[in-house]
């Protein structure tokens, strides 16, 4: 039975819907997202591309869920919920797929945990822990990627980039700089500062640090720190989007 | 323009017809003019310059569909009404070719129009490819064009073509067979004021030009289905979204839309009714991704083209967030028939659960290879060997490719499988836009999945990982096998990607990207474990570190 409507911002009704997430009953609203909902029951749900206060992205396939009568599994991220809905979070299925992409990620580019100064505060590497890929089966692929150290604060190591575009996000949607964006395709992708210039000579660049904070891994880090003392603080995020989003 | 003036060009056209003697008409479709169909047309239309008597009309026309005999050259007679064709046609035989206008038939060239691969097919899509200029819009009107349009805007509600196009069963041509009339009552029904409709012109699998080919044919037709579907679902501005490597197709739906806006069936206030109807041309720089319908309409929209997860689809949340439709370039050619000669008509031809013909290319180890319009459930085998005309050189039939990098290969026990969407889907391939690759015994099945995953690879967009690392990988392992490399260990592995690729990649290019290696593992798995060495002379991954090094 779908609930009554309530009201979330002024003129806005959300309706409230039944669902059951790993055979548990729960309430939600229609406009939430599977990951929002889950969060909210404290059902953990893998993800690395997602970060509140940010756009949806939908890109790492880790938060992938079950819903029965759908063909193929869906990211928790962009899926809303919807009356009646059957999802199942951790199934063997999906833990394998999970375990398998992280292997895909951790073979892509070179993400030596010891040497790396976000070790002990890196999501790639609690998700592995997390998902229990303990081993890599596919080959490295051991291309070497450049490293940029030209701005005065910050650097760049694309060998620890997954491509989640958090900091593309981050500085498009909350600093509004837009320095951040992708070049290339397929593996060939790669974060670029302006039209691939060095960070040090980004003319769009305000140096506010918010990419090196949402970075989950070792790519974009302080200048200055050693191994395993880069840590981030994202929870600013949420906080201000909704406070910006208020204005 | 009004049906009366509609009329009256047909009546012109038939009045100079006429007039004419002969009627030459030269394929000036891209195909035949990369192996010289251009030198041909001008020594043909130079020779008709210099005859006194005159009465000789040399036509440059599209597509004539047996591209692997072009140039294609075919005379009509109007007193009596013959029709002879020729192939293999160079501009040294102009002069001969030309002399024998009203003598006897030049043997030496002779196609013969009886031979299966005309006579097999029935077209729609195609009933005016290779017959008309598709530079001429009267020629497109004489033909027919343009009236279902006009008495759909002047005489008919949005609701009774939405009905007709229900009725007609058809589903979309563009690989996933979605049913057309259902996407389009899905637009037609959402409030929102501003509503798109878009062609996907943006084919791109290897082996396959039906797009271009009907672009390059008969523009005027994708335009009037695009007007059609604006009128339904009640929308006035379109996009045709076309990969700049069709340069000819391009050139001539800009001519086309320039004439039908000239001639007032474009525009504003078509038919003296209140019905707008703009379209505009976006050319794609050439990524395959762009063809997923997400990723088309952020390239459209000037971003990156790169998909977004469905849900919301396009029809409730598409271009800028409106509602839009989207259709590939064959489903929008199929409206004007379906409108003119009624849904009903269009149900009788084809199956019960695909309706209508559908356009194939024709490639690869094939005696006639080119462009064909078949009915729904004809038989593979009567494609492979009576119109394509079997396999060259004596060889034995291997494998036919349908749909792309997205498709699979079927082997000779599944040639008297009827030519239907789900048919094909339950045998491990797919129909896809229509390509069809034909493979004979020198083949090798690993090679063909090999090739089909490095493009997926290079066309990859990067965004989600199962497709921008999964590909890789997979192509690293099938290169691997094809080397003689890999083990079995190697091949449980590649299965298992495939499985996680399809299952967990965001758009349809990565879900479908094992397809070609599925279906070459389902039915030729022999060439695979042929090619794998025994576990036990396994190339080791790491050295071994031991204490004594």
């Amino acid at each position: 039975m779908p609930g009554p409507p309530v009201t979330t911002a002024p003129g806005v009704k959300v309706r409230v819907v039944t669902l059951k997430i790993n055979e548990h009953d729960i309430g939600a609203r229609e406009t939430d997202s599977i990951l929002d909902v889950a969060q909210a029951n404290h059902i953990r749900i893998p993800s690395l591309c997602f970060l509140e206060g940010l756009s949806t992205w939908g890109a790492c396939r880790l938060c992938v869920v079950e819903i029965e009568g759908y063909p193929r599994p869906v990211s928790a991220c962009s899926t809303t919920v919807s009356e009646g809905m059957v999802i199942t979070t951790h199934s063997d299925r999906l833990k394998r797929y999970r375990r398998t992409i992280l292997e895909l990620l951790f073979a892509e580019r070179n993400h030596v945990c010891s040497v790396c100064v976000s070790n002990g505060h890196c999501e790639l590497q609690d998700l592995a822990a997390e998902c229990g890929m303990d081993h890599v089966r596919v080959p490295y692929r051991n291309q070497p990627y450049a490293i940029d150290s030209t701005h005065e604060m910050y650097r760049v190591d694309h060998n620890r980039c997954v491509l989640c575009t958090r900091c593309v996000r981050v500085c498009d949607e909350i600093e509004g700089a837009h320095t951040w964006d992708v070049k290339g395709r397929g593996i060939e992708c790669q974060v670029i500062t302006d039209l691939n210039q060095p960070w040090g000579d980004s003319s769009s660049c305000t140096s506010c640090g918010k990419c090196v904070q949402v970075c989950p891994t070792g790519a974009l880090v302080k200048k200055g720190t050693a191994a395993g003392e880069m840590e981030k603080h994202d929870e600013f995020l949420p906080y201000l989007a909704q406070m910006r989003g208020n204005q | 323009m009004n049906l009366e003036d509609l009329a009256e060009i047909a009546e012109q056209s038939a009045e100079a017809e006429k007039k004419q003697r002969h009627c030459v008409r030269v394929c000036m479709a891209a195909s035949c003019q990369s192996s010289g169909a251009g030198a041909v047309l001008d020594g043909l239309r130079q020779h008709a310059e210099q005859d006194a008597e005159g009465g000789v009309h040399v036509k440059s026309v599209g597509c004539m569909g047996l591209c692997s005999a072009g140039p294609l050259v075919s005379v009509d007679a109007t007193e009596p009404k013959t029709e002879v064709m020729y192939k293999d046609v160079t501009p040294d035989d102009a002069a001969e070719l030309y002399s024998s206008l009203d003598g006897d038939p030049l043997e030496r060239l002779r196609c013969s129009t009886d031979i299966p691969f005309f006579a097999r097919q029935q077209r729609i899509v195609l009933k005016n490819s290779g017959v008309i200029d598709p530079e001429h819009i009267d020629d497109y009107i004489a033909a027919g064009g343009y009236a279902s349009l006009v008495r759909a805007v002047t005489e008919r509600t949005p609701a009774d073509v939405l009905r007709e196009v229900k009725q007609s069963g058809l589903r979309g041509r563009g690989g996933g067979g979605y049913p057309a009339g259902l996407k389009w009552s899905t637009v037609a029904m959402a409030p929102e004021p501003h509503k798109f409709v878009i062609c996907n012109a943006d084919e791109g699998d290897p082996g396959a030009f039906m797009d271009r080919a009907v672009l390059e044919s008969d523009p005027h037709r994708v335009l009037e289905g695009m007007a059609l579907a604006g009128y339904a679902i009640g929308a006035e501005h379109a996009y045709v979204y076309i990969r700049a490597e069709y340069p000819l197709a391009v050139e001539r739906l800009k001519k086309a839309i320039k004439q039908a806006t000239k001639k007032g069936l474009l525009g504003r206030r078509i038919s003296d009714t209140t019905f707008n109807f703009e379209i505009e041309i976006r050319l794609g720089a050439g990524a395959f991704v762009c063809g997923e319908e997400t990723a088309l309409m952020a390239s459209i929209e000037g971003l990156r083209g790169q998909p977004r997860p469905r849900p919301p689809y396009p029809a409730e949340e598409g271009l800028w967030e409106c509602p839009t439709l989207i259709n590939n370039v064959e489903t929008l050619a199929n409206i004007p028939a379906i409108l003119a000669r009624g849904g009903d008509w269009f149900k009788g031809i084809g199956t019960e659960k695909s309706t209508g013909t559908k356009v194939f290319a024709l490639a690869g180890r094939i005696a006639n290879s080119g462009l064909i319009e078949v009915p729904m459930g004809i038989r593979l085998r009567e494609i492979v060997e009576q119109i394509g005309g079997g396999i060259p050189d004596g060889r034995r039939f291997k494998a036919v490719q349908t749909g792309g990098p997205s498709g699979g290969c079927l082997p000779e026990e599944h040639l008297d499988m009827s030519v239907e969407y789900d048919t094909l889907r339950s045998a491990g391939s797919i129909m896809g836009s229509g390509g069809m690759i034909v493979m004979d015994e020198t083949s090798s099945m690993v090679d063909v999945a090999r090739y089909f995953m490095e493009f997926c690879m290079t066309e990859s967009c990067g965004k989600c990982v199962p497709c921008r690392a999964g590909t890789v990988q997979m192509h690293g392992l099938l290169d691997k096998i094809a080397e003689g490399r890999a083990t079995q260990t190697d091949l449980d592995l590649l299965e298992d990607l495939c499985d996680v690729v399809q299952a967990t990649s965001l758009c349809g290019l990565g879900q479908t990207a094992p397809n070609p290696v599925l279906s070459t593992l389902r039915y030729f798995r022999h060439e695979y474990d042929e090619k794998l060495r025994p576990e036990s002379e396994r190339w080791p991954l790491l050295p071994v570190v031991t204490g004594d090094n």
